[in-house]
């Protein structure tokens, strides 16, 4: 089989690419949990319908062309001559089946399919999508969820994700046949994972590479280590405090990009009293001046260069470039003014400022801790008494998401790449639908919550940008919550190799190429 | 002797009881795995639904039996973050975890037992000294700072050895061994050493001190003044003499070596149960950290009863009171 793969990819020499990230994904089987290391690893092997190019836009995929006859439907024409990599081919019958899949028991990709009313199929290669309601961003959604073939799965038993209620196995977590430009070869959880190249994919793509062998190294200092030794090709992500001196070796380099994700800071606004606070009787966040004093005392570009080493983009929105309803020319911050927030808090009736707890982890996002440290001692300058609280995601999420907090660090990036997704689960009033899930101050306001609405299912994308930009406008001028950056990726690698650093922190090893002259 | 095992037996099994209760108690208090089993999109009745069907909304004392009674027939559940069988994810890497430990273990008494014979034997020569020096810097560098170190002289300078994982495993059945190539010694090296070295300076500080006081007793005075050669002195007599605590020692060691190679796995990306247990830590995979501990507490059980048996062995005194049948162990 190896011997067929080198043929095909017209080259007689193996290239083979090492790669180490901080984690593994945590499963073979693409619809088993919604997050992004196991996304763009299982992106290799399987595809969706609609994918994304080099700049995060749309481009075919499994399917060729895709169109809306009527609001609620969506109908996508299937790529023919597409085989899965046992040989069998793909159909409408493959599509209709994973959709189910990804929509049914044990699936986490079902926020991307509950707007799903039916799957069916018109001919073997054009499948229709019917929505509940209006849904103008399927296209976008469906880049997540991927194709797996409906035989492959009977005959393995695996035609649901793996049941953890039930405790029972899935062969789909260990193997895997999709129709991607790489094939799995062998998976060891937690140790290394061997894909090679698919010789008979439909594509042409950029890469030479026959064969990558992707290890997860947890210990930050170990994988910096390896890199430096020349036992990995590429690693990801670098500690801040290494970059300066991988770039200073001359057989490495390293690639710095903006991520989707934005970090930002939340406040109760609901709470007559807050939980963790020294003012008895009222709720300071809930009068503006606070929260724009708030704002303004934070020292953003210091942030920047002192925390984030220059790694990071301050904005003043809730969602970065590459989303789509970003406009940079809403993207423009309070400035900081240190005197100007004394003033606004002794006009809301703190003059000598107050004691709040912050709530912060310490392993999730590029030195969050750090961050939530600095943002202490510029609140100390106002006169507010910051008790940090920092501890690991898995203690703080759960504690967070019980709303069992005053004020905290949030990051989100949108998984749709759209800003109703933000909208939605960050700025609009909680609901008991699961709209607002992560507004954890419950900030509120009716004209977010209705454009949100609207925003959904409006169609024509000139109207639907408008009430975007509206809807951001409204929550920038309550100050909802304080926008503080976007973080940025870092990978490094040798210096012959060229890779697409996409701001989602995909690592897709078809756009990897590894020039062997050079090396 | 049967008597005495199935003593130790029953005491062994009340351990285990009390481990398992204290690591399942403990355990529900790191956080909710639900948060991470669940991407973000997950509505708060998804949550809710799994949270139920996974059983966490039970009390504890219901959890607890059920954690128990699959416990007894060697079924620990499914590892919340794997979907896979937490008997077999500890099978896989519990050989990795063993080999790592048993080669320090070797290492360690290879180098640990003669270095401590010379340090007491030579005692006040500027090499013994030294030795002692360096030992005291070998007991005192905590593992993950000497694993960094090794690692960047080794393999980020030298490039000798590689830095992380276990290099190429052969299998033997069940048993995935790295100790059947040369790349997978190469694997071996760094990170056997680095658990070594704490061990390595214990057994021979220990070495000394017992082989000093061994040297004083009137035995050994005797047996010069029969005119017995040096080497049948110290090494056939005093050495002897000197094991019985380096037994106990190296035995609970061993214990420790493989309970508390959490760190040096983690430097070194090595592929064993620390390294499971870690990363079950970051993600409130209750069941992986409980079964790991239970089976940290077998091993400990298991070698404190080995190390009692291996006194029969070499001590005399003890096996005056046995009925003999520990004179052919």
């Amino acid at each position: 089989m190896i011997l067929s793969v080198l043929l095909m990819a017209g080259s007689t020499q193996a290239v083979t690419l090492r790669v180490a990230n901080q984690g593994d994904a945590q499963s073979m089987d693409p619809h088993s949990l919604n997050e992004s290391l196991q996304l763009t690893f299982t992106n290799n092997i399987y595809e969706p319908l609609v994918a994304r190019d080099k700049k995060l836009g749309l481009s075919p995929g499994l399917a060729t062309r895709w169109s809306q006859p009527k609001p609620t439907v969506w109908r996508f024409e299937l790529r023919r001559g597409v085989n899965f990599h046992d040989g069998t081919p793909f159909t409408a019958d493959d599509v209709v089946f994973s959709f189910n899949r990804a929509a049914g028991a044990g699936s986490d990709m079902q926020g991307y399919t509950n707007t799903f009313k039916e799957v069916r199929k018109i001919d073997a290669h054009t499948v229709e999508v019917e929505t509940l309601t209006p849904f103008p961003i399927l296209p976008d959604v469906l880049t997540n969820v991927f194709v797996m073939s409906k035989k492959w799965c009977e005959d393995n038993k695996a035609q649901a994700p793996v049941d953890r209620r039930k405790g029972i196995e899935n062969a789909a977590s260990f193997k895997a046949n999709g129709t991607g430009p790489f094939r799995l070869k062998e998976r060891q959880p937690g140790s290394r994972t061997v894909l090679v190249r698919n010789g008979t994919y439909w594509d042409k793509v950029d890469t030479n590479v026959t064969e990558v062998i992707f290890t997860p190294i947890g210990n930050a200092a170990t994988r910096v280590a390896a890199l430096l030794s020349g036992e990995v090709d590429v690693m990801e992500p670098v500690p801040l405090q290494d970059v300066e001196r991988i770039k200073a070796s001359p057989k490495l380099k390293v690639m710095q990009g903006p991520e989707l994700r934005t970090i930002f800071l939340g406040m109760d606004q609901k709470r007559d009293e807050l939980l963790f606070s020294n003012v008895k009787g009222k709720n300071p966040f809930k009068d503006k001046r606070v929260r724009q004093a708030f704002y303004q005392a934070i020292d953003i570009e210091t942030i920047k260069s002192r925390v984030m080493r220059g790694a990071a983009l301050p904005t003043a929105l809730m969602v970065g470039p590459g989303i789509r309803g970003f406009s940079a020319e809403q993207n423009k911050r309070l400035p900081y003014d240190v005197e100007a927030a004394k003033k606004l808090l002794a006009e809301a009736g703190y003059p000598s400022g107050f004691e709040v707890a912050l709530n912060c982890p310490n392993d999730r996002y590029v030195n969050d801790a750090d961050i939530c440290q600095a943002v202490a001692a510029n609140l100390a300058r106002i006169g507010v008494k910051v008790n940090l609280q920092t501890e690991t995601k898995v203690t703080y999420f759960p504690k967070i998401l019980r709303r069992d907090t005053s004020f905290y660090l949030l990051g989100w990036t949108p998984s749709t790449y759209d800003s109703h997704n933000a909208l939605s689960a960050l700025m609009a009033s909680p609901t008991e639908k699961g709209q607002g899930q992560f507004n954890l101050g419950a900030y509120s306001n009716a004209k977010v919550d209705e454009l949100t609405l609207k925003i959904q299912s409006e169609t024509d994308q000139a109207k639907r940008n408008a009430m975007i930009k509206e809807a951001f406008e409204a929550h920038a001028a309550d100050i909802g919550h304080l926008p503080l950056h976007q973080q940025a990726l870092a990978w490094a690698m040798k210096r012959n190799i060229e890779l697409v650093q996409l701001a989602d922190n995909y690592m897709p090893y078809k756009y990897v190429v590894v020039n062997e002259k050079a090396k | 002797m049967l008597v005495f095992i199935v003593r130790r037996l029953v005491q062994a099994i009340a351990v285990m009881l009390a481990v398992a209760f204290i690591a399942f108690m403990l355990f529900q208090y790191v956080g909710d795995p639900v948060t991470h089993l669940l991407g973000q999109d997950a509505t708060p009745a998804q949550r809710e639904q799994l949270r139920s069907d996974l059983g966490l909304d039970k009390p504890f004392p219901v959890q607890f039996v059920r954690f128990v009674g699959n416990a007894v027939q060697g079924e620990f559940g499914l590892s919340l973050r794997q979907g896979q069988k937490v008997s077999r994810l500890l099978a896989e890497r519990f050989p990795a975890t063993l080999e790592l430990a048993l080669v320090a273990a070797v290492m360690a008494l290879l180098l640990g037992i003669p270095m401590g014979v010379y340090a007491a034997l030579r005692r006040g020569t500027v090499m013994s000294q030294m030795l002692m020096t360096v030992s005291l810097l070998g007991v005192s560098l905590p593992t993950f700072l000497i694993g960094i170190l090794l690692i960047l002289i080794f393999a980020v300078q030298l490039q000798w050895l590689p830095s992380f994982g276990r290099g190429d495993v052969t299998q033997l059945g069940a048993w995935a061994t790295g100790l059947a190539s040369v790349d997978g010694w190469k694997h071996l090296i760094l990170p056997a050493t680095t658990l070594a070295i704490f061990q390595l300076t214990l057994i021979m500080r220990l070495v000394r001190a017992e082989m000093l006081e061994v040297l004083r007793t009137d035995f050994i005075r005797f047996a010069r003044a029969r005119g017995l050669p040096d080497h049948l002195v110290y090494f056939g007599h005093a050495l002897k003499n000197t094991l019985v605590p380096v037994i106990t020692i190296t035995g609970l060691q061993l214990g420790s070596l493989i309970a508390f190679s959490i760190i040096t796995e983690q430097v070194f990306q090595w592929p064993g149960m620390g390294l499971l247990f870690i990363q079950a830590v970051a993600f409130a995979d209750v069941p992986v950290m409980a079964a790991y501990l239970c089976l940290i507490a077998l091993v400990f059980v298991t070698i404190n009863l080995v190390v009692d048996l291996l006194y029969f062995a070499v001590d005399p005194r003890l096996r005056a009171d046995a009925s003999g049948v520990a004179r052919s162990i």
